[in-house]
């Protein structure tokens, strides 16, 4: 129970944070209509790619001999820059579809 | 003036451009520039994360990290263009997965690093200067207490590794590579007790109950089991739904790097996108008509559903081109149904061909289409929009329902589920209560499908039997191509 206390305490910005997103979350996706549930999904996807700054986080703290970490580092990043670069052009590809409409 | 402050105000902005840009994307004039906003936020985002900082860092480092981006832009840039738009919703499956696996990794790396810390911290316990350097090593905004930032590396891992596994299961599935559900026996009860296990051995490593390196790399492999088993038993038709709780999935993977980090973007990223996803999940199980959990407990899409269904009897129609043809000249009203079918024949564009002949021939053509046709909700209208048809064309479920009565000829072309009446009057029918279209109030029916057998769901469709109906045999795009020949030559 006390840790509990202690990292809410601890991280109560972060925790705010958490909260209110997901309400913003939840709002943003509300109102949109059936035809763009795909292109939305995709952009979302293309979204949480936002991870890979974690990888290149990770990759920067890392001890230059310490291959093991080098190797998985380099490889999370590939797949990272995957996930945002494909997300995001998949999407602009589908909406510019809707685009042509008059 | 302090690096730090310019990184976090970057990833201010970062945070910014993601809300805007996806309450940009849900309105049809601003979405693409929705989108473009994103990634803007995105590429700041990254560029700012390489370059802004104090830490000294070896040009090795750099060089990797650069080349591996370029790798990653190389590859994803290519497939994004040259994939075909029915193969979107496994595209999507696959970048999603990549983005799990990317999150597993952090942890895994992350948990090397802090028992190598341990190792070091442990040989000098006395020393306080060097343990005051080591919390410096950690990262400027890491200031979290060991066992939180353990239980940050270990669900990031367990849910990366989960959405990985899950995607790349659910992305063979939609390619047809599997396209039957396995089922080992009991599996609900089987998954939910590994899942629980995962838990527990989470928890574990995280109290330092089971030390070592060996227990995370055990973890690892558990969770990818664990997403393989989670997506194997469900059927192809509720694909969309798992991939985008899949979605959600990777989203709070990488909020738990965030979290783990002090890193605010990627915090707002992940939960925005946990959070929508979850919405739109259950927007689409909705759609169905079936809660989230008996898509995951009690699939569909095999054997189990048939037992539900009635005997069906009584004979089938067929109708050739040509007279398919004649009925839809002389009508006045004709709406055409497009399933996914139509999706995997490309018959996108010669269904297009076809409503312009109509149109000239003074016929009224619409679409109805259902918010689940295709294989991910607003997918149809995706492939329509490709073949230039009109936005205005495209009615949806609630608005088209009506017209049915007074429309003369409904052609259904490779969809099936989403217009069985048994969803209506078949409480034994496992779509039973499932909103459809009621085609069958139109005066002639025309469905468009290549042999009998079921649909997706795995169902019998007595649609078919109904006198009203007859019967286009034939690959979507073969028999539409011939029954525009026939309508062209009248």
């Amino acid at each position: 129970m006390n840790s509990i206390i202690n990292f809410i305490g601890e991280n109560l910005q972060m925790i705010y944070i958490v909260i209110l997103m997901i309400f913003v979350g939840v709002e943003v996706i509300g109102k949109v209509p059936a035809v763009l549930h795909t292109p939305l999904m995709s952009g979302a996807n293309a979204i949480h790619g936002v991870v890979i700054v974690g990888a290149i986080y990770v990759m920067l703290h890392t001890d230059p001999d310490n291959i093991l970490a080098l190797v998985l580092g380099f490889l999370a990043v590939i797949l990272g820059t995957l996930n945002v670069v494909g997300g995001f052009v998949v999407t602009d590809r589908m909406l510019e579809m809707f685009k042509k409409k008059k | 003036m302090n690096t730090q402050y310019i990184l976090d105000l970057i990833y201010l902005i970062g945070s910014v451009t993601f809300v805007i840009g996806l309450k940009m994307l849900s309105h049809p004039d601003t979405a693409r520039r929705g989108n473009l906003i994103a990634c803007f936020g995105m590429t700041l985002a990254i560029l700012g994360t390489i370059f802004i900082h104090d830490d000294e860092v070896k040009p090795i480092i750099y060089t990797l990290i650069l080349v591996a981006i370029g790798i990653g832009t190389v590859a994803g840039w290519m497939t994004a263009k040259k994939v075909q738009m029915t193969k979107m919703p496994e595209l999507v499956s696959i970048f999603n997965g990549m983005g799990g696996a990317c999150a597993a990794l952090i942890s895994l790396i992350e948990f090397q690093h802090m028992s190598l810390e341990k190792t070091e911290n442990s040989n000098q316990l006395f020393d306080l200067s060097k343990l005051a350097e080591l919390f410096g090593n950690i990262g400027k905004h890491a200031e979290m207490n060991p066992t939180a930032k353990m239980s940050m590396i270990m669900a990031g891992l367990v849910i990366g590794s989960v959405s990985f596994a899950g995607s790349i299961i659910a992305w063979a599935k939609l390619n047809g590579t599997l396209n039957k559900p396995i089922r080992l026996p009991k599996y609900n009860i089987l998954n939910t007790v590994i899942m629980i296990g995962l838990f527990v051995y989470a928890f574990c490593i995280v109290n330092g109950n089971a030390e070592g390196g060996m227990h995370v790399y055990l973890l690892f492999a558990a969770s990818l089991i664990y997403g393989v088993l989670f997506v194997l038993p469900i059927g192809g038709a509720d694909m969309p739904v798992v991939i985008s709780l899949l979605n959600s999935f990777t989203g709070l993977a990488a909020a738990c790097g965030g979290f783990m980090y002090g890193n605010k973007a990627m915090l707002t990223g992940g939960i925005l996108v946990g959070s929508a996803g979850t919405l739109l999940t259950l927007v689409m199980c909705k759609a169905m008509n079936r809660p989230l959990y008996s898509v995951i407990f009690g699939a569909f899409g095999g054997g189990a559903a048939a037992a539900g269904g009635r005997e069906l009897t009584g004979s089938i129609k067929e109708i050739s081109p040509s007279d398919a043809a004649v009925l839809m000249n002389y009508s006045k009203k004709v709406i055409i149904v497009p399933g996914y079918g139509l999706a995997v024949a490309q018959a996108q564009h010669i269904i297009h061909e076809l409503e312009l002949i109509l149109e000239e021939r003074g016929v009224e053509v619409k679409y109805a289409i259902h918010p689940v046709a295709g294989r991910m909700p607003g997918h149809m209208n995706v492939l329509l929009a490709e073949a230039n048809v009109s936005y205005d064309k495209l009615s949806e479920m609630e608005e088209i329902n009506p017209e049915f009565a007074t429309t003369d000829v409904v052609l259904v072309v490779g969809a099936n589920d989403v217009v069985n009446p048994a969803a209506h009057n078949d409480p034994a029918s496992p779509i039973f209560g499932m909103p459809i279209l009621d085609v069958e109030n139109a005066k002639n029916i025309i469905v468009n499908k290549r042999s009998m057998n079921a649909g997706y769901a795995g169902i019998e469709n007595e649609l078919f039997y109904n006198p009203k109906n007859s019967m286009l045999f034939g690959d979507a795009k073969a028999a539409l191509s011939k029954l525009v020949a026939e309508l062209k030559g009248m």
